[in-house]
């Protein structure tokens, strides 16, 4: 047994209201860049519907993530010896229309219009041609199944399923169904990216699990954008270098939750550590079943109460503050302990490291507006499988297709909503409930505590980075003594060489440079970004 | 001998050799950021999915071709008694083959860059200098095939004086009157061949450096740690010392 932390993350979708808070505060911070316009670390889609990249999920097409073949593990887009023939041009690349181009708006026009006759209007401008477009597509084009009947029908799931579900899935308003799902990198135990990748310069960090891409080695052969079954690797354009979800390693670092999870307004995502056993990793991606995956997946997972464990835990080199923050993590009971939260796409066998708590919301609602009384644990356990939300859906998002862990899921949801009712109204309680789902009333009730009411600490398990063993923390120590100004560093080779300097450092020089200067920047020299637009001149470039 | 000859015989391939081993070293050093393949298949895929592989695997060829014509002297192909004749019509028949793929690839490689918007956006002068040295040394490589065949002129055994004058500056004994003596074409593709060579540290074309063979032979998921340095990627300076 070798034991490996991993710093993981739930999300609870019943929360989701899908606002894209979280898309826009890590673009923000992550992506406001040239080069990564078209980029979303963490982007909200609308299930059912294509996704971004656009029906990312079929593998057929993109070849992303691993396979079993004759029992040992590779990789879907072949083996080693394949990959490196197809260095030249590689064959699973989505191009940026499988994105979306990305675009600006001529704000300009609206300040320096002269009077006239016609209200003036910003066109929008291809971030990548500069020229005027039209906007066909963007990361979230199908919105709240907009374009329903037509786009959503192109969903990977949906097609997969089709066959067994038939007409239960339903486009016509009033009888469709939809929720939202928030993806970021998984950080999996088993990445494709990091496999696929020839120079070595993707890599897992030993001490916490998160992906990293290494820009100094980085050679732009693109192979993890199609190595992850996700697409959640994306190529910098205008830098030639893969960049991904950090899972805001320099916040982990110092105990303080993701971007994205600090602002998320339904307080829907946690995050804590899991104990795994490293050496296990590569069988347990490759049993037999894709069904069985879940269950391999979880039995990676160690109790990080068990004395043993810990004993290994404690000779594998993780410090005590790690361990018992092991210990109260709330991604561990979600995902292990209450066994409501699954992870995405298990089949394809990278083994991901973010899991979500299925919704059980639409069900709810279906039932409320058939006139029943929707948090009854009977008619709600009876809707699970009748209503209008397919279970089938659900199973080939997180299980495989394998419906009985997403039930008994929903049930263990629906059997919470229904126990705490009658907390709420002060009625006898019955343990019958929980018993119904193989809990009993006290863990029903914790689970409820951490799902309905769970406070900052209680949602963000933490530990903090050791600085024994902490690696540099570099946008910290680049701060302190930043000299030539902002903007960029264009080296003897062109604008795209020379030292990239940390994001927050080259914000806040720019930001700096623009509140303080006397001369107001000719706009029509530079593009107007509104993302990081102060009033003051123009934007990045 | 004119001072000409010492210049472009002797002269320029050692500032070649210096300036591409040292530049190389200085670019790793300094700008690992910056080496990369910039590829630009996001933007067009369609025409790169044909153009890039021909052109790569027939420079690759190309390149075996200039080594095994370049290195291997005269002498040892007799002993193993390969005729003059079979020579030539190997190397000009494999050259050939290589050299148009090369130049078909380029050609299709420059059309798309100069017509796909994105792509000739994307496009620095840099690559547009590195365009014109590749692209020179290329056509005139696929003149000295044709001529050397005979299939223009009389035809040319350059093993006589190229190879050895380019086996000379390797082995600092540097013999300038063997090239001086050989066909203007020849000379022509050389010097040309040299100035890809010094700017080449100092383009895209480094990548080539980085042709990753060791992915052959890695685990498949590498692990890093975070290393055993202080937070902070130098040492504290006086009164900046982290607390706790």
């Amino acid at each position: 047994m070798r034991v490996m932390a991993q710093m993981a993350m739930v999300m609870n979708l019943d929360k989701c209201i899908g606002c894209h808070t979280c898309s826009v505060t890590c673009k923000q911070a992550w992506t406001n860049r040239a080069g990564v316009e078209y980029v979303w670390f963490n982007n909200v889609e609308t299930r059912p519907g294509q996704g971004y990249p656009r029906t990312y999920q079929d593998q057929g097409r993109w070849k992303g993530g691993w396979t079993v073949k004759r029992g040992k593990l590779r990789l879907r887009s072949g083996g080693r010896m394949k990959r490196l023939a197809q260095i030249f041009s590689n064959p699973n690349l989505p191009t940026m229309d499988d994105y979306y181009e990305p675009w600006t708006y001529e704000y300009d026009m609206l300040l320096s219009s002269p009077l006239g006759e016609h209200t003036p209007v910003a066109r929008p401008k291809s971030l990548i041609s500069g020229k005027n477009m039209k906007i066909e597509w963007s990361a979230n084009w199908d919105d709240d199944l907009a374009g329903g009947p037509e786009l959503a029908p192109k969903d990977p799931v949906l097609v997969k399923i089709r066959d067994q579900v038939g007409d239960r899935v339903k486009m016509e308003f009033e009888q469709a169904f939809m929720f939202y799902l928030p993806r970021i990198c998984e950080h999996c135990l088993n990445p494709a990216c990091v496999a696929s990748c020839p120079s070595g310069a993707m890599y897992k960090r030993s001490e916490d699990g998160i992906v990293l891409v290494d820009q100094d080695q980085c050679r732009g052969w693109r192979m993890c954008v199609s190595g992850c079954p996700y697409k959640k690797v994306y190529f910098n354009h205008r830098t030639g270098k893969a960049e991904k979800c950090t899972m805001c390693y320099p916040r982990i670092e110092v105990g303080m939750p993701t971007v994205c999870s600090e602002t998320c307004v339904g307080r829907l995502r946690y995050i804590g550590l899991f104990l795994y056993d490293a050496d296990k990793v590569t069988a347990a991606a490759a049993v037999e079943d894709e069904r069985d995956l879940l269950e391999a997946q979880l039995d990676l997972l160690l109790d990080p109460e068990d004395p043993q464990v810990q004993e290994a835990a404690r000779r594998d080199g993780i410090p005590e503050d790690w361990l018992s923050a092991a210990v109260r993590s709330p991604v561990y009971k979600l995902a292990k302990v209450y066994r409501v939260a699954l992870p995405l796409h298990p089949e394809y066998r990278t083994m991901p490291m973010v899991w979500y708590v299925p919704p059980l919301s639409p069900v709810v609602d279906a039932l409320r507006d058939t006139g029943n009384d929707a948090e009854d644990a009977g008619n709600l356990f009876g809707a699970l499988d009748a209503l209008r939300i397919p279970i089938e859906y659900l199973a080939e998002l997180f299980t495989a297709g394998d419906i009985g862990p997403v039930r008994s899921s929903l049930q263990k949801l629906a059997a919470m909503r229904s126990y705490m009712r009658d907390v709420n109204l002060g009625r006898e309680t019955r343990p019958d409930i929980p018993a119904a789902v193989g809990m009993d009333e006290e863990s029903l009730y914790e689970m409820y505590r951490l799902l309905a009411i769970a406070k900052y600490e209680d949602r963000y398990v933490i530990p903090k980075a050791h600085t024994e063993t902490a690696r540099e923390l570099e946008e910290l120590a680049c701060a302190v003594d930043y000299a030539g100004g902002a903007g960029h560093v264009s080296g003897p080779f062109g604008e795209v060489s020379g030292r990239p300097v940390p994001v927050a450092v080259e914000t806040f020089h720019a930001l700096k440079e623009r509140q303080t200067t006397e001369v107001i920047i000719p706009v029509e020299a530079v593009r107007v970004n509104l993302r990081n637009w102060d009033g003051l001149g123009g934007g990045d470039e | 001998m004119s001072a000409k000859d010492i210049l472009l015989w002797v002269v320029l391939p050692y500032v070649t050799i210096a300036v591409f081993v040292t530049g190389t070293l200085w670019r790793y050093r300094y700008d690992k950021f910056g080496w990369t393949t910039r590829s630009s298949q996001l933007y067009e895929r369609r025409l790169i999915r044909i153009a890039s592989p021909i052109f790569h695997i027939g420079i690759l060829a190309v390149v075996v071709g200039h080594v095994i014509g370049l290195l291997i002297p005269e002498s040892w192909t007799d002993a193993a008694r390969v005729s003059e004749d079979m020579y030539h019509l190997m190397a000009v028949g494999i050259g050939l083959v290589a050299g148009a793929c090369t130049l078909f690839g380029v050609v299709m490689l420059i059309y798309r860059r100069r017509t796909t918007g994105p792509v000739f956006a994307a496009t620095t002068r840099n690559d547009k200098t590195m365009y014109v040295f590749l692209v020179a040394a290329i056509c005139l490589g696929l003149l000295t095939t044709l001529i050397g065949s005979g299939i223009v002129g009389d035809g040319y055994n350059y093993r006589e004086t190229v190879s050895p004058w380019f086996r000379s500056i390797f082995l600092l004994n540097p013999q300038p009157e063997l090239m001086a003596e050989s066909l203007p074409s020849f000379q022509i593709h050389a010097v040309a061949g040299m100035l890809l060579f010094i700017a080449w540290p100092f383009t895209r074309l480094v990548h080539a450096f980085s042709a990753p063979l060791g992915y052959v032979f890695r685990p498949y998921v590498v692990y890093r740690d975070r290393g055993p340095h202080d937070s902070g990627s130098r040492p504290s300076r006086r009164g900046w010392e982290r607390v706790g």
